[in-house]
């Protein structure tokens, strides 16, 4: 299934919808290139640190922080319920965020080189 | 002025989260990674906080000192219990997704126009955005949240299967699927089904996550880890945040290479794992012919390691349980010092997450380049004195060379048949997690040390000394 339909019907429908059409092929665009580096560069990283890789990509995925902080800032009374959905969602991001990367370095530390004189 | 402002904040950042990836890619640049990772994020934070609109910061405030007291405690676990922490973190990444999404809807729905945005209409193509993201970061919620109960042993790990499992999940995830598609022609008239939708989801990732048994869960965990990116990406379509997009595609990427890598390390489809049930059919099949296994001491073990001139050691989950790994880098120092040439084997799928071994081992500060990958220790195998294999099952059985009737037939084995001498450190002689007999523990070159992982390893470090 594809998206195509749609853009012919919101075009149909009157001009207000074509800026929407235009910044969702624009996304669409930016999706697709986001994969292919997405791709290529997870290819190249060492499977030694596959599991650091886990955990930084939890602190990236947590880029939801962005959607939820505008939700938790609106004007307060008017909207409690959305309002509180947003600080819940900012909570498990910020939380992602904080774990995410103090784990990631923890565990980069310990990997280390032989010391040289060893063998 | 100032939303240009933001969005050039955004672009820096998406270039700084993609450099973060890319130093990933060899220890010695990975922590630059990190670094970058985090200026990246503060940006975006920055960023967002600058959103017109924004009036109120003490719910913000509130929010992200919420998240730093949580974050910093899951950050501090213990090495062993990173798989379910990387589970619980996709299932507050998937819920943090989702509560978004219904917090958008709901605003979009009431025509609500505090937020600055393009349109504040439910067009169909938001409508569509929205059920994608629901649904993908509600089944991410519940189906993390089962795969890190599962890791944490408070669900039983062994697959939970019934009668017409697939055809419940099947048609559940049909019946969520037809309700976005209605929804997304009549997105006002229509609302019920969202709330629908998100019970459909919830209930998704539950009954996904059941039949699937603990040695799938790196597999299982890498897929929710691109779910969680992909629930991201459908959320910058939503907020039309390239931002988001980009950063939710890398997640999502790395998610699938991942999964990707551990289906091919088990020679195994997506399909298979996830709707296969593994180890739970294959258990009855064929009688098992009584056959010996041989034993040893820990003393005879020691002598024989003594007199090798290469020992490679096979990691498993069971390393993991025992919590050997401390153990183990004795033993290598014993060894070393010695004069013998330890290597460590890692199969890619060995533990309950990709990298799990070489995360223990590199705690016990084992040098990394003495980690070898399957794929390049095999060939050396031949040459071996001693192989010791520690804690892991499946991972060495030859059958899945030769025979073709073994549900392994074909999955990519470390060849530790084929050393000179075989030692498995092993608690008993019952069958792996997949409840199929392993031949190596009956071959000629292969002696048993029963016992618990850390003891016997002790117990061997000791007598190298004596």
């Amino acid at each position: 299934m594809t998206y195509a339909p749609w853009i012919l019907v919101a075009e149909a429908e009157g001009a207000q919808l074509s800026s929407e059409t235009t910044a969702f092929l624009t996304s669409l665009f930016t999706l697709m290139l986001a994969t292919f580096i997405g791709l290529e560069v997870i290819k190249n990283v060492s499977r030694l640190l596959h599991t650091p890789l886990m955990s930084l990509t939890n602190a990236i995925s947590a880029i939801a922080v962005v959607g939820s902080i505008v939700l938790a800032g609106q004007k307060a009374p008017s909207n409690l319920f959305t309002t509180i959905l947003g600080a819940i969602a900012l909570a498990c991001s910020m939380t992602n965020i904080v774990s995410g990367f103090i784990l990631t370095d923890r565990m980069l530390k310990m990997f280390k080189k032989r010391e040289p004189g060893k063998s | 002025m100032k939303e240009i402002c933001i969005q050039l904040i955004y672009l820096v950042s998406t270039a700084l989260f993609i450099l973060s990836l890319k130093w990933m890619s060899h220890p010695a640049t990975a922590r630059r990674g990190i670094v970058s990772g985090v200026v990246a994020m503060v940006a975006a934070v920055g960023g967002a906080w600058m959103t017109p609109g924004i009036e109120s910061y003490h719910w913000i405030i509130g929010a992200i000192a919420v998240g730093f007291v949580l974050g910093v405690p899951l950050a501090m676990v213990p090495l062993t219990a990173v798989p379910q922490r990387t589970a619980l973190s996709h299932a507050f990444g998937g819920l943090a997704a989702g509560l978004v999404g219904v917090a958008e809807f709901y605003l979009m729905y009431n025509h609500d126009k505090v937020l600055p945005r393009e349109s504040w209409e439910l067009t169909r193509f938001t409508t569509g955005a929205l059920t994608a993201e629901v649904i993908l970061g509600f089944l991410t919620f519940t189906g993390s949240l089962m795969a890190a109960g599962k890791l944490q042993e408070w669900i039983p790990t062994r697959p939970i299967t019934y009668k017409g499992q697939n055809a419940i999940n099947f048609s559940l995830m049909g019946v969520a699927l037809l309700c976005g598609t209605l929804l997304v022609y009549w997105p006002t008239t229509l609302w019920f089904l969202f709330p629908l939708i998100i019970l459909l989801s919830l209930a998704f990732g539950v009954l996904l996550i059941i039949p699937i048994g603990g040695a799938d869960m790196p597999t299982v965990i890498a897929l929710l880890n691109s779910y969680a990116g992909l629930s991201a990406v459908a959320m910058g379509f939503v907020l039309k945040n390239n931002l988001l997009i980009a950063a939710g595609a890398l997640d999502g990427s790395s998610g699938l290479i991942l999964s990707i890598i551990m289906c091919k390390a088990m020679n195994r489809s997506f399909t298979n794992v996830l709707f296969g049930a593994f180890g739970q059919v294959q258990a009855a099949s064929g009688a098992i012919e009584q056959r010996t296994a041989k034993s040893a001491t820990a003393e005879d073990a020691a002598q024989i390691m003594d007199a090798a001139r290469t020992v490679v050691i096979i990691p498993g989950y069971g390393m993991a349980v025992a919590q050997a790994q401390h153990r183990v880098r004795e033993l290598y120092d014993a060894l070393t010092k010695r004069g013998v040439t330890v290597k460590f084997a890692v199969h890619p799928v060995a533990g309950r997450m990709p990298g799990h071994m070489n995360v223990l081992l590199a705690e016990a500060e084992i040098p990394y380049d003495r980690l070898i990958e399957m794929e390049e220790i095999n060939p050396e195998m031949p040459e071996v004195d001693v192989a010791v294999v520690l804690g892991a099952n499946d991972v060495v059985n030859p059958a899945a060379r030769h025979d073709k009737s073994s549900p392994i037939y074909g999955m990519p084995i470390i060849d530790a048949d084929k050393a000179k001498t075989v030692f498995v450190i092993k608690r008993s002689m019952n069958p792996g997690f997949a409840g199929i007999e392993n031949e190596l523990f009956f071959a000629d070159n292969t002696l048993m040390l029963f016992g618990d992982a850390k003891v016997v390893i002790t117990n061997l470090v000791q007598a190298l000394k004596g």
